[in-house]
């Protein structure tokens, strides 16, 4: 489906370049409205590493890393569902960790590196996680999507690492490799289509591709 | 979110000193909690302190043969801490059992014991809440109380803490280390940190103000059977109904806290004397006093048949 006449145009960009010239009208009276509302806003600069790229922002200091992915930095693929960490579809990487990018502040990660799914894959060269995905229909929407897809990536090293979970039968012993210990460890990321079972199954394969 | 001011914490003094010159300063760590709540304007914290650069991210064994764990250790590495595996077992249980994996990654030591109430009246800005807005009223007492406390509770508040992490660190005598303005260090035992709520429901710790947590201590390990058991309304990342965290020793002699039941984790020493008479004589003892709602009456059940569970997977 198009929206405009020009094929070549996605619905993305094309809400894109909707949301400039709005913001363009916009954008005095939004800027008063937000310095009366909230008073002296401090600034911060940092500087991040976002999928091996080094960025220098200034950024209000409530920015939350999320915002500074999708607004500043123009990653929208880590998605905004609850921005409450309930739901997990903001779950990006950062030094090597999986974390609810919602729920911290951008100024908070100065000099830290971070990995989003944009930098998992591209669609010429897919991660083996994304076309698992594909493969085995882990998602309807796809609202939830990336957040899943980086929260199993992770998953997958944190269960090599040996980090136990809620329903590993013994501390001691390196985790297994099974669907239950999948869904538990995979429960932060909420999908409202409920793919959940495709989603395991995809896991599973690249699991087992790495062992 | 209100506008605040931001600064990196240099050292534990300077982050106490610089909380208490500022009333409506407030550390952040992993921020998972206070995020949240910045985000809703339940809190609204002038100035931030961030205090994730300090080096309180160790676990190093104490001269007294435990362990001290660093207020900035996250939950993730504290429950896979392999000497936490093997000799506290109940406290990798419980850490497991909370959050998610996202959230367990960033989540402290210390920031899972300062964490607010999920009571969802204290969530809802629209309602009248005494921890939120001290004498606004309590919206849960009329309201919805299946979650609630049962014991311990007061005409102002019948909030729970939420931590499955404090339960099982009560279990094991922890003792809360911190810092305060002065430079004066303290050591807290952690059956006297959280507090009830009395009329004073948003005080909920004996911590003053600007006083910052460094460390939790464990003492030597106990040896013994460690179980946790969390029962909730989902399989996984939910919060507890009722939790039971144990330690459960061969001869059937042991120690028992309880989470979901009141405004701090439960347990009473005086109640694990009944240890050897099963798990109804234990739980009258731990919750003698019990003012449930008609909504959470079921918890006192519960709470017997949980820790009837606890005891007999320790003797399996």
């Amino acid at each position: 489906m198009n929206y405009s006449s020009d094929p070549g145009v996605t619905r993305r960009e094309l809400l894109a370049s909707a949301a400039v010239s709005a913001a363009a009208v916009a954008a005095p009276s939004a800027a008063h409205a937000q310095s009366s509302l909230t008073g002296e806003s401090s600034v911060s600069k940092i500087s991040i590493t976002v999928n091996g790229k080094e960025h220098e922002l200034a950024l209000d200091s409530r920015t939350t890393l999320l915002d500074a992915l999708r607004e500043h930095l123009h990653l929208t693929g880590s998605k905004k569902g609850c921005d409450h960490g309930q739901c997990g579809a903001c779950t990006v990487i950062v030094e090597g960790r999986r974390i609810n990018s919602c729920l911290t502040l951008a100024v908070m990660h100065d000099g830290d590196s971070v990995t989003t799914i944009e930098g998992l894959g591209t669609p010429e060269n897919l991660h083996p996680m994304q076309a698992a995905f594909v493969k085995h229909d882990g998602y309807q929407c796809g609202y939830c999507t990336p957040g899943q897809i980086c929260s199993a990536v992770a998953v997958l090293d944190e269960i090599e690492t040996g980090i136990p979970s809620h329903v590993s039968d013994d501390l001691d012993d390196k985790p297994q490799l099974t669907a239950t210990e999948l869904r538990e460890r995979m429960s932060g990321n909420i999908c409202r289509c409920g793919a959940y079972s495709n989603i395991i199954e995809a896991i599973t394969e690249v699991a087992g591709r790495r062992a | 979110m209100k506008s605040f001011t931001y600064e990196k914490a240099r050292s534990p003094e300077d982050a106490a000193k610089a909380a208490a010159q500022a009333h409506d300063a407030k550390f952040i760590a992993g921020g998972t909690n206070l995020l949240d709540l910045m985000k809703l304007e339940i809190e609204t914290p002038g100035h931030l302190i961030d205090v994730n650069g300090l080096a309180l991210d160790k676990i190093e064994p104490t001269p007294e043969g435990g362990l001290r764990i660093g207020a900035l250790v996250r939950n993730t590495d504290l429950a896979s801490d392999r000497r936490v595996r093997q000799d506290y077992g109940v406290l990798s249980r419980a850490l497991l059992a909370g959050a998610s994996g996202q959230l367990r990654n960033k989540a402290t030591t210390a920031g899972n014991l300062m964490q607010r109430t999920r009571c969802p009246y204290f969530y809802d800005t629209n309602q009248p809440c005494n921890k939120r807005s001290p004498g606004s009223g309590c919206a849960a007492l009329g309201g919805f109380s299946r979650s609630h406390a049962i014991i311990g509770t007061s005409d102002a508040c019948i909030a729970t803490h939420p931590s499955d992490m404090a339960v099982a660190m009560r279990a094991l005598d922890a003792t809360v280390e911190t810092v305060g303005p002065d430079g004066a260090k303290r050591k807290i035992p952690i059956a006297e940190f959280h507090t009830l709520p009395g009329t004073t429901p948003h005080i909920e710790t004996t911590l003053a103000q600007g006083e910052l947590i460094t460390a939790v201590t464990l003492p030597k390990p106990v040896g013994g059977r460690h179980v946790y058991h969390k029962v909730r309304d989902r399989a996984s990342y939910a919060f507890a109904l009722v939790s039971v965290g144990a330690v459960i020793q061969p001869d059937g002699t042991g120690r028992v806290a309880l989470g979901g039941v009141a405004h701090k984790p439960w347990r009473v020493e005086a109640a694990e004397a009944e240890m050897p008479n099963g798990a109804r004589a234990v739980t009258e003892a731990l919750l003698a006093g019990a003012k449930p709602t008609q909504q959470n009456a079921f918890k006192q059940s519960l709470v017997e048949r949980t820790l009837g569970a606890v005891m007999a997977q320790a003797r399996s």
